[in-house]
């Protein structure tokens, strides 16, 4: 199956009028997967047995013509449980874990008829911008092998771009969808914190987890999300607000005439890549093109996002990976003599260098004496950032930069320097930090690699980006652009 | 040189809501280990706890019982520590924000009243329960996530009688809320107990220690008179208190050293981000109000004011919520309340520890006590039958149709007992010179004649008329 | 610049983490967090006197579930994937200092 040439609606179509069953589409799903993924490794584990027996079973009922979702494969990121699935959010300490429950988002998507293919890789517990912290695998960039595909949804990314799958899900802390979506290429949505259940994803912050779909188009995003979105009685921080059917919004009606977009200037300053600047400010022109208008506005305390958010972020987690000791569930060390050994070697063991890191810098922000100077102080900042967007987004529709100062840099070339991959997230974490709607869109190319642009909405107003990306889209062919044979150019 | 005490306690109280205070599993005791978890109780990875309102409403009932602020936006926190009854490696907690604070109770110590402040009382989950043996410890979780109310008291409590009190005045308002049993014996209450003293006019508290094992009041009192006076020996013989957390040991009422403690614990208290804060308002507190039963001290003023009670009686009365709506209810079904405070402290105490049960677990309702008191007070039946009747109730029987089952009916009609005293004079005529002689010990020997012949069925307050009013013919 | 944080107190952090670290390790992980923590402190540069800390971005407020008891019956599931149970319980090697517990 040529995924490039086919979209949610045109798969549906395909369906509906049996050019193709359920069982031949999924079976040719794993065909593009069997023949890329041993070079891409986007996959940690595949769902086939149960993946083809669903699919026969949609065959034998037939297809619910008004449901666009029904026999659709997809993939799942490894850190979204799924019952009876391996879930390891790749991670020696989960790496033979099977949940006995699934993600709100995983049953919801089960029930419209979507078909799981398999769980995609990821930096263990989410933890990372270049999946090169998997415990478990390395993936490749689906445009060039040499180089990361960001992260952490890494593996959801190449495995959309690459053609394997028509779309993915994936979770987005600090940038883990957009980033890896502007590495490789498509869209990828951070929708508003509370817009979808987070009930079965594995906590990595809790304040700032969001799950999200990652497509090759915005129609086929704004579908999905429509799809998951909506308030969960399993997680009581979701959103009651009405879900929109956002891809209903999308057509040749769809304008951004009148439309305020502001600049920041901030998104454009020292560090970012001069090509990624010129595709960022080419879109600004295409979007004055279109009739809307463009300005350039500030985010002063945005430079104080990265320090505010590792803070946060690892505080929380350093919290919610307590539960991982050795004790219910997951890897127990078998050099045990006491309990004090269950616990300590057992985390040692199963936790890798970066996941340490975060959990000792969320120890130390927490702990008796520096709580004011480092917790306390960053979610004081957290609150300056959130006005800041709060004051452009009074009198602007949504903000536009770049998603990251560079496009995907080579595999091993900043791993061993956490410090440079912190600051790779300066762009897409404020948007965390405030909560907000974040999407990725294609917007050009940087030394040959893709180059994803930002935009950025009000609270539960995914719908203004939505119709923004949609329109950009229409009036360029970024998005038509694919790898060359899988990446293998 | 004297000293003067001061004594802190906190206690947790168990609440019994049907479900957990974060997840929907049954809050119940004595089932299989584990039989009542699921994937939040465990900790799974990508569970969210869900708050329940029901713990929620009881911690303001408690708050209002204690005369304590409810915090209008409160929230929970999360509380890092690592053991094996905790399985996300944090409880759930209220550190800065707790749903109550700044309350008070009332205690009395012999005869004086004193109020106690209640610094803040914060509702969390309770932990798992480990159990040991030889090589292993196994943990069952069904305990875990059991909602508690933390009260913690103000540093006011100044003897070991006074936390005796305090605790008894606790439990007692407490459990006139119906949110708990508090029952330590059986661990829905449980009391952390700290002690420290200094020399009289030095302003600084001394050291505190801390106890363990505390596990009735009586024991909290002991223990407390003991680390109150070894705290004075060591103070007394130039020796420093230190830090310190100590076990109560039953057998010999002493404290003994568990572990000395360096430098607080750690626990890396931070906002709960799973769970959305709670704008508790004014109109829900006033509901919950409106709702309350009527607490121990307002009961007691009533029965004494209104019904004419002693205070002895009104105590004794208003021990338990159950007891004194039985009380009430007794008296509502036209009892005499002096009576019914009498049964209530008298027979049926006796009956309800003879039976190691509570009141709400036997048969007694008040529509049978009532019942069986206004029969005596009617003169249908005498007290010495009541006994009789009395224990029939406790079977649940009604008393009126018992008694005409069993012909316990007392004949106090005085044209059926006219004539048998008529025919016991007859017989008796030295008796009846005796009275007439002056010798009223005749009468008493009379009454016992026809309480005789009416096999003790008489009533004799009748047959006492009766008899004078034939003598003096 | 004057060290933010020395080994000893990355040796702290680490046990209440329940992590443990070899020497190199805990030369490596100092000099890294110590980077990082400098990172943190130019937080200082902000002006936050009077500033609320924000630790929920959620939109929703005072969401409870009703008390209503449901079992959901994963005993069984839950036991097996535990590394060690037995009769019911979760095992573990004994628990020495029990001055915690209940």
């Amino acid at each position: 199956m040529n995924y490039f040439e086919k979209d949610l609606t045109s798969l549906h179509d395909d369906l509906v009028a049996k050019r193709i069953s359920v069982t031949d589409l999924v079976q040719a799903t794993f065909d593009n997967i069997a023949a890329t993924d041993p070079d891409l490794n986007a996959f940690l584990a595949l769902n086939k047995d149960a993946a083809l027996k669903k699919a026969a079973e949609m065959d034998e009922k037939g297809i619910d013509a008004d449901n666009i979702l029904a026999g659709i494969p997809l993939a799942i990121k490894d850190n979204i449980v799924t019952k009876g699935l391996t879930t390891t959010a790749a991670s020696k300490m989960l790496e033979n874990f099977v949940p006995i429950y699934d993600a709100t988002v995983v049953s919801t998507l089960n029930e419209k008829g979507i078909i799981n293919v398999g769980k995609t890789n990821m930096d263990e517990f989410a933890m990372g911008g270049s999946t090169e912290n998997s415990a478990l695998k390395t993936t490749k960039n689906a445009w060039d092998y040499t180089r990361v595909p960001g992260g952490s949804s890494g593996g959801s990314a190449a495995a959309v771009a690459s053609g394997e799958v028509i779309a993915a899900f994936g979770s987005d802390t600090g940038g883990s969808i957009r980033q890896p979506s502007s590495f490789n290429g498509i869209v990828g949505m951070k929708p508003t914190y509370g817009r979808i259940s987070r009930w079965g994803l594995i906590a990595f912050a809790s304040s700032l987890d969001e799950i999200g779909p990652m497509t090759r188009t915005v129609k086929d995003n704004a579908i999905l999300l429509s799809a998951v979105a909506g308030h969960d009685d399993h997680d009581l921080t979701t959103s009651t607000k009405e879900v929109p059917d956002f891809a209903a919004e999308l057509n040749d009606q769809t304008s951004v005439k009148g439309m305020k977009i502001g600049l920041p200037k901030e998104f454009l300053g020292e560090g970012v890549d001069s090509e990624v600047k010129d595709a960022i400010l080419a879109a600004a022109d295409k979007y004055r093109e279109l009739g809307a208008t463009v300005d350039e506005v500030s985010l002063p305390h945005n430079k104080y996002g990265v320090a505010a958010y590792y803070i946060i972020a690892s505080s929380e987690a350093s919290s919610n990976l307590q539960r991982f000791d050795g004790i219910r569930y997951g890897h127990r060390s078998d050099d045990v003599k006491n309990l004090e050994d269950v616990y300590v070697n057992s985390r040692t063991e199963g936790f890798g260098d970066e996941v340490k890191r975060r959990i000792m810098l969320g120890t130390f922000s927490l702990s008796a004496g520096f709580y004011d100077a480092y917790f306390k102080k960053a979610a004081q900042v957290r609150t300056l950032i959130i006005n800041d967007f709060q004051a452009v987004l009074k009198d602007h529709d949504f903000i536009m930069g770049p998603v990251a100062p560079t496009p995907a840099f080579k595999i091993g070339e900043e791993i061993s320097n956490p410090m440079t991959m912190y600051m790779n997230d300066i762009l897409t974490i404020p948007v965390n930090l405030a909560g907000l709607p974040g999407m990725s869109i294609p917007a050009g190319f940087a030394k040959g690699m893709p180059v994803g642009m930002q935009l950025i909405g009000r609270p539960f107003d995914e719908s203004t980006l939505y119709k923004a990306g949609y329109v950009f889209e229409q009036a360029t062919d970024f998005h038509k652009q694919t790898p060359k044979q899988g990446g293998k150019n | 040189m004297n000293f003067k005490t001061t004594i802190g306690l906190e206690v947790h109280v168990e609440l019994k809501t049907n479900s957990k205070i974060f997840s929907p599993s049954p809050v119940e005791f004595g089932d299989d280990p584990n039989a009542n978890t699921n994937v939040i109780d465990w900790g799974y990875p990508g569970v969210l706890p869900t708050t329940n309102k029901g713990v929620v409403k009881s911690g303001i009932m408690a708050a209002l019982a204690l005369h304590a602020q409810v915090e209008p936006h409160t929230h929970f926190d999360r509380k890092n520590y690592f053991y094996p009854d905790n399985p996300k490696a944090y409880q759930i907690t209220q550190s800065d924000k707790p749903i109550a604070h700044d309350g008070w109770i009332e205690i009395d110590v012999d005869g004086e009243k004193k109020r106690i402040g209640i610094a803040e009382m914060h509702i969390e989950e309770d932990a798992g329960k480990n159990t040991h043996e030889r090589d292993y410890s196994y943990v069952d979780l069904n305990r875990q996530g059991t909602p508690l109310i933390e009260i913690v008291s103000k540093p006011e409590i100044a003897s070991p009688d006074e936390a005796y009190a305090y605790l008894e005045a606790l439990r007692q308002r407490i459990q006139f809320t119906g949110i708990s049993d508090v029952k330590m014996e059986e661990g829905s209450m449980r009391v952390d107990v700290n002690i420290s003293i200094r020399p009289e006019g030095q302003k600084k508290f001394g050291t505190k220690t801390e106890l363990k094992n505390l596990n009735s009041f009586n024991y909290v009192r002991k223990g407390l008179a003991f680390e109150e006076q070894r705290q004075q020996r060591v103070l007394m013989s130039g020796g420093q208190i230190q830090q310190e957390t100590r076990r109560f040991d039953e057998t010999t009422g002493q404290t003994i050293l568990m572990r000395v403690k360096e430098g607080s614990d750690d626990y890396r208290y931070f906002p709960e981000p799973d769970l959305p804060a709670l704008n508790i308002s004014d109109e829900w507190v006033n509901e919950i109000g409106a709702e309350m039963p009527e607490m121990p001290g307002s009961r007691r003023l009533r029965y004494v004011n209104e019904l004419g009670l002693t205070d002895y009686d009104a105590m004794v009365v208003t021990q338990t919520k159950e007891m004194a709506d039985f009380f009430d209810e007794t008296v509502k079904l036209g009892a005499d309340p002096k009576s019914a405070a009498n049964y209530l402290q008298g027979d049926v105490n006796a009956f309800l520890n003879e039976q190691h049960a509570d009141l709400q677990d036997t048969q007694l309702t008040p529509a049978n006590l009532a019942g069986m008191i206004n029969l005596i007070t009617d003169g249908t039946i005498s007290s010495k039958m009541a006994k009789k009747v009395f224990k029939a109730i406790t079977q649940g029987k009604e008393p009126k149709a018992f008694v005409e089952e069993k012909g316990l009916v007392q004949l106090s009609d005085p044209a059926q007992l006219q004539p048998i005293i008529d025919a016991v004079l007859a017989d008796n005529q030295q008796s009846v010179d005796d009275f007439n002689n002056g010798k009223d010990r005749a009468v008493g020997y009379l009454v016992g004649q026809i309480m005789k012949q009416t096999h003790g069925k008489a009533n004799p307050q009748v047959v006492n008329k009766l008899l004078i009013a034939s003598l003096k013919k | 610049m004057a060290s933010r944080i020395d080994q000893d107190q990355v040796q702290h952090v680490a046990s209440l983490a329940k992590l443990s670290l070899n020497d190199d390790q805990l030369k490596y992980f100092t000099t890294q967090l110590d980077e990082i923590i400098g990172l943190f402190e130019t937080l200082n540069e902000v002006d936050t006197d009077g500033i609320e800390p924000t630790s929920s971005v959620s939109d929703q407020i005072n969401v409870m579930r009703e008390d209503v008891a449901d079992n959901w019956g994963q005993r069984d599931a839950l036991l097996a994937n535990a590394p060690e149970s037995e009769k019911g319980y979760i095992r573990v090697p004994t628990i020495i200092d029990e001055s915690e517990d209940e």
